[in-house]
C-alpha cells in the first residue's frame, strides 16, 4: 500500500517559540509569505492570529499550524509544518502540546531585549520534548538591536550554542532565507514513520468551525489518514468515517490524504463536543495499532472563578458554550455549581487571569451570554477541627471559622528576569506579596530572581504590576510549588449591610486593611449613585475594617412630559426593567454587573 | 365593576406639524414647509374626528388643545372649523378649555383675535427666555421685545393664558435664573410651564452637546435651580402642581390634567397620541403617522392616519397612570385609580417598596390612599418610578 505523501526525510515539523512580543507571529507570517502560502494581497497582518480577540489583543492564544513548501538550496522540495505557539505564561500548556507534535523548534529572541523568563521556560519545554533548536535572533532591523550580546546571553543563560544562530527580521524580511535553510539543515525529519504500519495519529487540537463542524488537527505518526476511512479514537472509543482530510496553507486545502510524519486536519462528521479529546490517538478501525500514544499531561488549572448566567434561563446555553470552548481549549476546566445567591452556574478553572478574562470575553462575545463572574480565587485547603480537609473554591462557601483548624494555600515558584535597574522595586513587590526569596543571580547585565509566592497574591494583578514597575522589561514565569499554612481570613464586601457574594475573597490577615480599603474605594467609583446613601464596607468575621459612603443622587433629568406620549415613557421604563436583569440588588442598591468585574481589576492603588 | 366611563372627562389633542424654522433643541414632530395644503388638512382632521367619535363612547369634550409644531401658524378658519366639527360630533362641556400653542412672533400675535373668535379661550406662548442672548442660543425667531408684546397681547385678548420658559441652560447661574423668573412672574400670569433644557436625540443640540460645544449645568446646579423655581413660584402664588407646571389655584391646565390623571384623550393630526376607552371598555392607544404627507395620504384613503391600534392591558394602564400621576403634586389616590382601571393596587406595587421609599423620605402615603412624591422624590422622579414600578 503506497500512497503519494511526502518522503519522511523531506518533512520538517517545528514550533516557533518565544517570549511574548519577540516577534513569533510576525516571523511566522513572513515564512508563510516567503514560501508562497498566501498571495501578497491576501496578507493580513498577523495571519495566524485568527480569533478576533487574538487580533485585538495582539496575542496568540491558540497554536496554529500551517504547511509550507520550501525549495531548498539543495534543490529539494521540503514540506515544512509550522506551529505558532502562544507566548503568555497563562498559555504554557498550549505550548507544551504543540511541542509534542514536532521534532524541532525555532527559538525567537528579540535582539533588542535578550533572554526573558518565557524564553527560558519554552526552551526547557522544547528540550523536554527532545527538540533540536534553531535560534533566530530577531528584529535586527531595529537600531537598538544588539545581536552579538544577545547571542552571548543565549549561550550564557540558556547554554545553547549560537554559532549557527540566524540573524533576521520578521518585519523587514532580512535573513529569512537563511532561517529557512537553517530549519531544513539543523532540524531533523520525523524520527519514525512507517507508511505500511497501522494508522497511528495524535489528536493535537480540535475546535469548532462554523462551516466544517468540529475540526481536528492531527499529526500522523504511522500509516495514513484518508477520506472515507473508518477510524477509531482510542481513548474515547468513538468510531467515525473521515469525511475531509486537508491542510492549512493557512487557508484550508483538501488533500484527501495525510501520510506518516505529516500534519493536517480531518473532519469526521463530529458534532458533539465531548467526542474528541486532545492527546487522543486516532487509528484505523479495521487494522488498529497496537498501542496508543502517550498523549498529553492534563493541564493544571491555577485560578478559579464561578460563572453564573445573569438570566437563569440561560444556564443550558452557558453549559453548551463552555463545552464548545473547552473543546477548543483543553486547559479550560468546568463543573456545575449552585450558589444560594447566584443560582446555577459553573465553577471554572483557568491557567491564569488572562486566560480567565479571555474565556469570559469569548462567552459574552461569541455566545452572546451575560455573565456574573465571581472574584478569581485559588483552591484553599481548609483543615477542620474534626480532622477532615475540604477544598475551598469559592470564598463565599467558607465554613464557619469555629470549625476551622487551619487553612493552607497554594504556593508557586516564580522566576523573574529583569534588567538590574528594576531589581529593587521588584524585590519590594515580591516582599509586599508575602514572597520568600530563594535565589538571586546575575547573568549578562540582568538579574534572575527566584521567589516563592502565594499564588493568591499573584492571581490578581501581579503580572501587570511587574510590567509597570519594570517599564515592561521584566519577565515572569511560574510553576506550582505545593501548599503551605498561613493566617488567612475571609473578607466580605457589603453594600448597605448586605454581603456581596461575588466579591468575597480570602486574604492574608496582614493585608486585609489595605486590600479592603482599596476595594471599597474602587466600588465607590463604580457603583452609580442612587436615590439613597449607600454604605460600602469591607468586613472580616462581622467586624468592619474599611468603609466608604456613596452620597445620594440629588436629581434626575426631569424631561418635559408633554403631548400624552405615554407609551414611549412606559417602554423606557420597561427597558430599564430589562436592564435590571443585568443588575444585582443588594440592600435595595442596584449594582451593574460590570462594577464587580472592574472592582477586581485593581490598579496601582493597593 | 368599572365605573361609568361617561362620567370621566374626554380631551382632544390636535397636532399641527409646521413651524417657521426648526429649533435646535426640539424633538417634537415639527417640520418646515413653504406650502401647506390647508384644505387637505381640514378634510383629514375632520375624517379622524368622525372616526374617533364612532370609536369612543360619546360624551362632551372636556378640553381641546392645539399643539405643535406651531399651531398659531394655522389659518384661524381652520382652527374654527375643527372646533365646530368637534362640537357637532361630541358636544363641548360647559366652559370647555380650548388652548392653542402660539409662538411670540408679531405675525402670529396679529391672529390672536381671530383665534378667539374661532373659539380658542386660552393660549400657551413659547417664550422660552426673556434674554436676547439666550433666545439666540435657543435658535428662536423672536426677540425679547416680541415675547413681551405677545404676553401683553395674550393677556388683553384671552382670559386665560400661560407661557413656557426653558431653564438650566448652559452658563445659566441660579442668580440669573432668579432674575429672569421674577421678571416673568411680574407679568402677573396665572400659569407657567418651566422646563429644564434637555438634550434630545435627533436634534442639533444633541450633536453639538456631544461634540462639547456647550455644557449643561451639573446635577447639583440643576437641582438648585429646580428648588429655587419651586420656592419662587410658590411665593408668587403659583406653586407647582406638576413637575414642570405652575399655576394659581384653579388655573391649572385642564387639558394636561387629563393626561396626568390618566383620563381619556383623543389625538388627531400627524404624530398625535391618544388613549381612550372603546365600546368594550378596553383602553386603546392610538398613534398617527409622523410625516405630514404620509398622514394626509392615509387619511385621504382611510378613516384615519393612525398606526395599528394597540390595546393597553389593565396592568400597563396602571403603570402608565402611576407614571403620569406621580408627577402631580396632588399625587395619586391608589385605590381609586386601581378601581377605575380594574386592578388591585397592591398586586401591582410592592408594599415593601412603598415603605422603603417612605423611610427614605421620597414618598408619602396619606391614610393609605393618596401617594405623593416628596420634594426630594420629585427631584428624582425617574428613579423613583423605576424603583416603584419595576
Ligand atoms: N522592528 C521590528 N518589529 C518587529 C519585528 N517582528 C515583530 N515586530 C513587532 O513586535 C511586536 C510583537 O510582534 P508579534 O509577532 O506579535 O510577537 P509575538 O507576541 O511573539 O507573536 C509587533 O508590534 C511587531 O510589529 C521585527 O523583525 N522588527
Ligand atoms: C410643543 S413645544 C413648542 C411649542 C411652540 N412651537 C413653541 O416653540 O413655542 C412645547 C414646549 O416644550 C418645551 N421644549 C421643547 N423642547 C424642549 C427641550 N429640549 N428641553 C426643554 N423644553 C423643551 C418648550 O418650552 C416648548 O415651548
Ligand atoms: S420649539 Fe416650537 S417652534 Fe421650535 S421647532 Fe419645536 S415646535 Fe417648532
Ligand atoms: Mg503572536
Amino acid at each position: 500500500m503506497s500512497k503519494e505523501t511526502h518522503k519522511l526525510e523531506h518533512i520538517r515539523n517545528f514550533a516557533i517559540i518565544a517570549h511574548i512580543d519577540h516577534g513569533k507571529s510576525t516571523l511566522a507570517d513572513r515564512l508563510i509569505q516567503t514560501c508562497g502560502g498566501v498571495e501578497e494581497r491576501e496578507l493580513e497582518e498577523q495571519m495566524l492570529d485568527n480569533m478576533d480577540i487574538e487580533r485585538e489583543r495582539g496575542i496568540t492564544i491558540k497554536a496554529q499550524t500551517v504547511r509550507l513548501r520550501y525549495t531548498a538550496k539543495d534543490g529539494i522540495d521540503y514540506q515544512l509544518n509550522l506551529m505558532d505557539t502562544p507566548g503568555h505564561v497563562d498559555f504554557a500548556y498550549e505550548v507544551s502540546r504543540s511541542l509534542a507534535a514536532c521534532e524541532g523548534s525555532v527559538l525567537v529572541v528579540d535582539s533588542t531585549q535578550g533572554v526573558e523568563a518565557q524564553t527560558l521556560a519554552n526552551v526547557y519545554q522544547a528540550l523536554d520534548n527532545d527538540h533540536e533548536i534553531v535560534t533566530a535572533i530577531n528584529k535586527i532591523d531595529l537600531p537598538a538591536a544588539d545581536p552579538e550580546s544577545v547571542k552571548r546571553e543565549v549561550e550564557d543563560v540558556i547554554g545553547l550554542d549560537c554559532s549557527e544562530a540566524v540573524e533576521c527580521s520578521g518585519k523587514s524580511g532580512i535573513g529569512i532565507d537563511n532561517l529557512l535553510e537553517a530549519i531544513v539543515k539543523q532540524l531533523p525529519p520525523p524520527r519514525e514513520g512507517d507508511a505500511d504500519a497501522p494508522t497511528q495519529a495524535l489528536l493535537v487540537d480540535s475546535w469548532y468551525d462554523a462551516y466544517l463542524g468540529v475540526v481536528i488537527l492531527v499529526r500522523v505518526m504511522h500509516g495514513h489518514l484518508t477520506k472515507g476511512q473508518k477510524v477509531k479514537f482510542m481513548n474515547t472509543g468513538a468510531e467515525r468515517i473521515i469525511d475531509r482530510v486537508g491542510i492549512f496553507t493557512p487557508k484550508h486545502v483538501i488533500t484527501d490524504i495525510l501520510g506518516p510524519g505529516e500534519m493536517g486536519f480531518i473532519t469526521a462528521g463530529i458534532k458533539e463536543i465531548s467526542e474528541t479529546q486532545v492527546g487522543d490517538t486516532i487509528t484505523d478501525f479495521k487494522r488498529p495499532c497496537a498501542k496508543a500514544l502517550a498523549g498529553f499531561k492534563p493541564s493544571v488549572p491555577m485560578v478559579f472563578c464561578s460563572l453564573f448566567p445573569v438570566d437563569s434561563s440561560e444556564f443550558d446555553k452557558l453549559r453548551d458554550s463552555l463545552g464548545k470552548l473547552a473543546l477548543n481549549d483543553a486547559s479550560l476546566h468546568y463543573e456545575m455549581e449552585s450558589s444560594q445567591a447566584l443560582g446555577l452556574g459553573f465553577r471554572c478553572g483557568f491557567l491564569g487571569l488572562l486566560h480567565m478574562e479571555i474565556i469570559q470575553e469569548r462567552l459574552e462575545r461569541e455566545f452572546d451570554l451575560d455573565l456574573i463572574p465571581t472574584a478569581p480565587s485559588v483552591v484553599y485547603h481548609i483543615y477542620k477541627t474534626d480532622g477532615t480537609m475540604e477544598e475551598l473554591y469559592n470564598p463565599a462557601d467558607m465554613p464557619d471559622v469555629v470549625k476551622i483548624d487551619h487553612i493552607e494555600e497554594p504556593w508557586i515558584k516564580a522566576t523573574i528576569l529583569t534588567p538590574d535597574e528594576f531589581l529593587g522595586n521588584l524585590l519590594q513587590l515580591c516582599q509586599e506579596r508575602r514572597g520568600e526569596q530563594i535565589d538571586l543571580t546575575y547573568a549578562g547585565g540582568r538579574a534572575m530572581l527566584t521567589y516563592r509566592l502565594p499564588l493568591n497574591e499573584v492571581v490578581f494583578d501581579f503580572y501587570d504590576r511587574l510590567k509597570s514597575i519594570s517599564r515592561g522589561y521584566a519577565s515572569f514565569d511560574y510553576e506550582l510549588d505545593g501548599y503551605g499554612e498561613n493566617d488567612l481570613v475571609k473578607m466580605e464586601i457589603r453594600v448597605n449591610q448586605e454581603p456581596v457574594d461575588a466579591l468575597a475573597m480570602i486574604v492574608h490577615r496582614s493585608v486585609t486593611e489595605t486590600r479592603g480599603r482599596a476595594l471599597c474605594k474602587r466600588l465607590k467609583e463604580l457603583i452609580p449613585r442612587q436615590m439613597f446613601k449607600i454604605a460600602i464596607q469591607a468586613a472580616i468575621g462581622g467586624k468592619v475594617i474599611a468603609a466608604e459612603h456613596l452620597s445620594a443622587l440629588r436629581k434626575d433629568v426631569t424631561a418635559k412630559c408633554y403631548g400624552g406620549d405615554v407609551s414611549r415613557k412606559r417602554k423606557l421604563l420597561e427597558k430599564q426593567k430589562k436592564g435590571k436583569k443585568k443588575m444585582r440588588e443588594y440592600g435595595n442598591v442596584q449594582i451593574p454587573q460590570s462594577a464587580f468585574i472592574n472592582a477586581l481589576k485593581m490598579g496601582d492603588d493597593h | 365593576m368599572l365605573p361609568d366611563i361617561n362620567n370621566t372627562p374626554l380631551a382632544l389633542y390636535v397636532h399641527w406639524p409646521y413651524c417657521l424654522s426648526k429649533c435646535p433643541y426640539c424633538d417634537f414632530n415639527s417640520h418646515v414647509s413653504d406650502s401647506v395644503d390647508v384644505e387637505s388638512f381640514a378634510t383629514a382632521y375632520k375624517k379622524e374626528l368622525d372616526f374617533y367619535a364612532e370609536a369612543t363612547t360619546h360624551r362632551p369634550l372636556h378640553s381641546i388643545f392645539f399643539g405643535g409644531g406651531t399651531p398659531s401658524l394655522m389659518p384661524p378658519h381652520l382652527v374654527k372649523s375643527i372646533i365646530d366639527h368637534a362640537e357637532s360630533l361630541f358636544g363641548l362641556e360647559q366652559g370647555c378649555e380650548i388652548t392653542l400653542e402660539a409662538n411670540p412672533t408679531s405675525f402670529e400675535v396679529d391672529k390672536f383675535k381671530a383665534f378667539k373668535d374661532g373659539g380658542v379661550n386660552r393660549v400657551s406662548l413659547g417664550v422660552q427666555s426673556l434674554y436676547a442672548d439666550d433666545l439666540a442660543f435657543l435658535g428662536r425667531q423672536h426677540s425679547a421685545d416680541d415675547a413681551i408684546a405677545a404676553i401683553t397681547a395674550a393677556q388683553q385678548i384671552f382670559e386665560r393664558f400661560s407661557f413656557d420658559l426653558i431653564y438650566a441652560r448652559p452658563e445659566q447661574t441660579p442668580a440669573k435664573w432668579q432674575d429672569e423668573l421674577k421678571q416673568a412672574l411680574d407679568y402677573g400670569t396665572k400659569h407657567l410651564s418651566l422646563y429644564q433644557l434637555t438634550i434630545e436625540q435627533g436634534t442639533a443640540f444633541y450633536t453639538r452637546h456631544k461634540r462639547g460645544d456647550f455644557r449643561l449645568p451639573d446635577e447639583f446646579l440643576a437641582a438648585d435651580m429646580y428648588e429655587l423655581t419651586q420656592s419662587l413660584t410658590a411665593s408668587y402664588g403659583l406653586p407647582s402642581y406638576e413637575t414642570s407646571n405652575h399655576a394659581a389655584m384653579g388655573e391649572e391646565s385642564r387639558h394636561n390634567l387629563v393626561y396626568w390623571r390618566y383620563f381619556d384623550y383623543l389625538g388627531i393630526g400627524p404624530g398625535a397620541h391618544g388613549r381612550y376607552t372603546n365600546h368594550e371598555g378596553v383602553k386603546v392607544a392610538s398613534r398617527t403617522h409622523l410625516a405630514p404627507e404620509k398622514w394626509l395620504a392615509l387619511c385621504a384613503n382611510n378613516p384615519h392616519g393612525a398606526h395599528p391600534f394597540e390595546i393597553i392591558n389593565t396592568e400597563e394602564s396602571f403603570t402608565e397612570a402611576v407614571m403620569m400621576g406621580l408627577r402631580l403634586k396632588e399625587g395619586i389616590n391608589l385605590s381609586g385609580l386601581a378601581q377605575r382601571l380594574g386592578v388591585t393596587w397592591d398586586e401591582q406595587i410592592n408594599r415593601d417598596k412603598i415603605d422603603m421609599l417612605i423611610r427614605e423620605d421620597l414618598l408619602t402615603f396619606d391614610a393609605d390612599t393618596q401617594i405623593r412624591a416628596t420634594n426630594s422624590g420629585a427631584l428624582c422622579i425617574n428613579s423613583l418610578l423605576n424603583i416603584l414600578l419595576n
